[in-house]
């Protein structure tokens, strides 16, 4: 239950003055005419049921997962296929009118967050799986496909794909490619960067071009780790090839309780220096012990200071050499209980209390903020302190959800009423100027989208965001590709400065042939 | 033509680096990037630059944070003296390419150029290992990317788009990566056989079971071959015992190898080529390792690689030029669609092909507009990379 913001007519505002910004350098502004000869091509490619004008049509898009900002886009269009985005794509180009792609509209950071008189590209329509290769652990899906539902595909096969973020029953392959999707298991197994092996990619001029494939180390830049991660800005995915990984044969989890994240923290050091790289290992303070409990009922003692999911997986003979290690760790680190699933049910149980935490919140306050920070783990102690009196100083209480293995905290800002939105807002800013000064990220999966475009200067001086503009200048030089995101301020690119200079090689007949 | 006098610069700071950059942008001159040199002949062949950047004045380790395992490393520093200094904290960096000789191979040799060894089949490459990067630009500046934590989304992925990029888009100053623990012990089980079928067979039952394999390579010489299995961590001795039985379902020949340093140092010694020879690098399909094999059998040539991942170095023997640009030619037509490059090549060979094959015309265009924002006066180690640029 994320608030609505007080300020939204100023973040409807901002978003509406840098699209102004924006196309300065670009076409200019569509009049309304050009526009509705957009929408009439957009029916023609699309078909007229899959193009949304009616307000009350165009509501449902007006957010994504972050309800604070809401922009009502021009038209919505959900495409059959890549070849209808290409088209779609490139009548926008024709139009100069900007568009974002949406996927399931979950994410958390304002990604998806439509632009005022642009188009919103949905493709919860493409969602066929189009290729499952087991003999070369390969699969090629559209990007509507959930990300659960890749796992499911290759189930039988006992394989899986490994990034699991929390919203995995809903979310899709596609917005997982644009923000890097992690999950709890990806301290282990890593996001979806280091799955995504292949992306069929159309550009904001409506050009297809395929990046990486189903082969690894293909010559050239390495415009597919560019890609993925770049939150919609460089272009639409509309075909995506991930790599699939043998099921582990043994899965152990268990839950410790410790009087405090202090020494829940100890343990996780302890664990992760003696060389074991648990599956997930997740912690929740007290607070998210006792919103939980009430939700689910799970058995936590509520006055625990802090409790550990720990999830060891692999194969059998690694796993349990590694299970002794990890109890003992726990118990040398103050655990006062340590609780073993038994079985699937109880395992089921551990999680369901780890993942409850977030919606459980709102038994404690009416409305809170979720927060996504990242800290080198071993300043988890002090940072956790640090947000500890933050939140004294604010009189908000704070609860602690997070993936403690790499250090991804998700501090929950509870408060009451609209009145103390802006002071939450505040602290939760706070926060994270904690973690960049701890040597961390603003964020660590949720992406910079909308909401946290301003926090970009703290972690990034000039030098680095003109660098930045200098990648996405070279895929979407007009700008049109999901403006008013991930930078925090509007700017141009202009034109290449200077000629490029034809290299001799280039003369003398290489480049012929291009 | 007058012969450019080769001016050579030893800069002590991304700054520094930065500095002649943008002077030789100015200048309309080219700028060649040196580490340790042992990778000076890959890429195509391009005219002698006119001012020579060696990293040899960056070669710190900046940062070890044990307790993080995360480590920033400069350009300059080997990359054979940094595993001294994590091994002493029984970590390691999770790339193990062969070093050439001297052990001289840089860090930013390394990612420059995504070379991997063995241990890229659990870890990934340098792409899914490099969490930051400190970047020299031709504009005279210097800008950082990522961070050095391991999980971060800020901002675009400068990183991975440096790595690999032969240094095109302007120079690696330094980069922040992940470690990982050193395992405690390691086994490793080989399967040998004369049938290309069978090995690709033993490798596909391994790449697809549930044991965590820490290097899955394969080896092909003179009509017969191996597969190569390796394990690590406290159960590393069971695991590579229930290896030998995958491998022995699979009708393969297995025995397990305690001492197993020598034939994993041989597998990463094998990528690269000798005097007057050179290696073919192959982008396959784990399914397609057969053909591979065969392939490299009918160009009398040997090959080591990753199984799963489906890579593939096949060196080709000494031979004459115009006898290598044959072989160089068959081994593309037969292994199409397959990406083949040609490394460690004699000069008259990388002047005789385009060493990184023909390139889709969508995506040159797009590489080419990266390259002319990055770099629009050309001064980034010009002419090496895919297309000339």
């Amino acid at each position: 239950m994320s608030r609505v913001a007080g300020d939204q007519d100023a973040a409807l505002v901002g978003a509406g003055q840098e699209r102004g910004g924006e196309q300065e350098g670009g076409p200019p502004k569509a009049s309304p005419e050009e526009m509705e000869r957009l929408v009439e091509r957009l029916r023609t490619i699309a078909g007229a049921e899959h193009v949304y004008t009616h307000p009350d049509q165009l509501r449902t898009y007006e957010s994504d997962g972050l309800l604070q900002y809401k922009v009502t886009p021009g038209a919505v269009v959900l495409p059959g296929s890549g070849e209808e985005v290409r088209a779609i794509v490139r009548a926008c180009f024709e139009a100069g009118v900007p568009w974002v792609a949406r996927g399931a509209g979950s994410g958390l950071s304002g990604g998806a967050l439509p632009v005022e008189d642009g188009i919103l590209i949905a493709v919860s329509r493409m969602r066929r799986v189009l290729e499952v290769d087991i003999p070369n652990q390969r699969m090629v899906v559209e990007p509507g496909v959930t990300n659960v539902e890749v796992s499911q595909a290759v189930a039988a096969d006992a394989h899986f794909y490994p990034p699991d973020p929390s919203s995995q029953i809903v979310c899709s392959i596609g917005g997982n490619v644009a923000e890097n999707s992690g999950g709890a298991h990806c301290f282990k197994y890593g996001f979806t960067t280091n799955y995504v092996t292949g992306l069929e990619v159309v550009l904001s001029d409506g050009e297809v071009v395929q990046l990486g494939g189903p082969e690894v180390d293909r010559p050239g830049y390495d415009l597919l780790g560019a890609f993925v991660g770049s939150e919609g800005t460089l272009g639409i995915a509309t075909k995506i090839t991930v790599r699939i990984t043998p099921s582990p044969e043994a899965v152990k989890t268990m839950v410790a309780f410790f009087d405090s994240t202090g020494d829940a923290g100890a343990a996780v050091s302890e664990i992760v220096s003696a060389g074991v790289v648990p599956g997930a290992i997740e912690m929740m303070d007290q607070l998210a012990i006792k919103a939980s409990e009430a939700a689910t009922g799970a058995g936590f003692p509520e006055d625990a200071g802090a409790a550990l999911v720990i999830e060891l997986d692999g194969s059998k003979a690694e796993c349990e050499a590694r299970f002794e290690d990890v109890v003992e760790k726990c118990e040398a680190s103050g655990a006062n209980e340590i609780r073993i699933a038994r079985d699937e049910a109880e395992r089921q149980t551990f999680w369901k209390a780890r993942k409850a935490a977030f919606a459980a919140m709102g038994r404690i306050a009416s409305n809170y903020y979720v927060q996504d920070g990242v800290i080198p783990r071993t300043k988890l102690p002090e940072v956790l302190k640090q947000i500890a009196e933050l939140g004294e100083e604010y009189g908000m209480q704070v609860a602690n959800v997070f993936h403690a293995g790499d250090g991804n905290l998700h501090p929950l800002v509870c408060y009451h009423g609209d009145d103390e939105a802006e002071r939450a807002e505040e602290l939760s800013g706070k926060i994270l100027q904690a973690c960049v000064d701890a040597g961390g990220s603003i964020t660590g999966e949720h992406g910079v989208g909308f909401d946290k475009k301003r926090y970009m200067p703290r972690m990034f001086a000039e030098p680095d965001l003109a660098a930045f503009q200098k990648l996405r200048c070279a895929f979407d030089p007009g700008g049109l590709a999901n403006p008013g995101k991930v930078m925090p301020t509007p700017r141009l690119c202009g034109e290449v400065p200077g000629p490029y200079r034809q290299h001799p090689l280039e003369r003398a007949g290489l480049a012929d042939r291009f | 033509m007058a012969i450019q006098s080769l001016r050579r610069e030893v800069p002590a700071s991304g700054e520094e680096a930065a500095a002649t950059l943008e002077e030789a942008a100015a200048a309309e001159a080219a700028v060649g990037f040196a580490g340790g040199g042992t990778k000076a002949t890959w890429g195509n062949a391009a005219p002698e630059p006119g001012v020579e950047l060696s990293t040899e004045g960056l070669d710190r380790l900046l940062e070890h944070n044990e307790g993080d395992f995360t480590a920033i490393l400069q350009a300059g520093l080997p990359l054979a003296e940094a595993q001294r200094a994590f091994a002493a904290a029984d970590q390691m960096l999770a790339l193990d390419p062969p070093l050439g000789e001297d052990e001289a191979a840089t860090v930013g040799g390394v990612f420059a150029t995504a070379d991997s060894g063995p241990l890229r089949h659990r870890y990934g490459a340098p792409r899914d290992l490099i969490v930051g990067a400190t970047l020299a630009l031709a504009d005279g500046s210097v800008a950082h990317a990522g961070g050095k934590v391991i999980k971060n989304v800020a901002g675009y992925d400068l990183a991975k788009l440096f790595t690999g990029a032969f240094g095109t888009l302007g120079l690696i100053v330094d980069v922040s990566v992940r470690l990982h623990p050193a395992p405690e012990a390691r086994a490793t089980t080989i399967a040998s056989a004369e049938d290309a079928d069978a090995l690709g067979r033993a490798a596909a039952a391994l790449a697809h079971s549930p044991l965590e394999t820490e290097s899955l390579d394969v080896r092909w010489s003179a009509g017969s071959g191996a597969v190569l299995a390796r394990y690590g961590g406290a159960a590393a001795q069971d695991q590579a015992r229930a290896a030998l039985d995958v491998m022995g379902e699979a009708g393969a020949d297995a025995e397990l190898v305690e001492d197993d340093d020598a034939p994993w140092g041989e597998q990463r010694t094998r990528q690269r080529a000798g005097e007057g020879a050179a290696v073919v690098k192959v982008s396959g399909l784990q399914a397609r390792l057969p053909d591979v094999l065969r392939a490299t059998e009918r160009a009398g040539a040997s090959m080591v690689g990753r199984a799963a991942h489906g890579v593939s170095w096949i060196a080709l023997p000494a031979a004459e030029p115009d006898e290598l640009v044959d072989a160089v030619a068959k081994l593309r037509a037969e292994l199409d669609p397959f990406p083949c490059v040609v490394l460690d090549a004699p000069d008259a060979l990388r002047r005789a092909v385009d060493v990184f094959g023909e390139d889709d015309p969508a995506r040159l265009a797009l590489s080419r507009r990266l390259k002319e924002r990055f770099d629009p006066a050309g001064a980034c180690n010009p002419g090496r990379f895919v297309g000339g640029i």
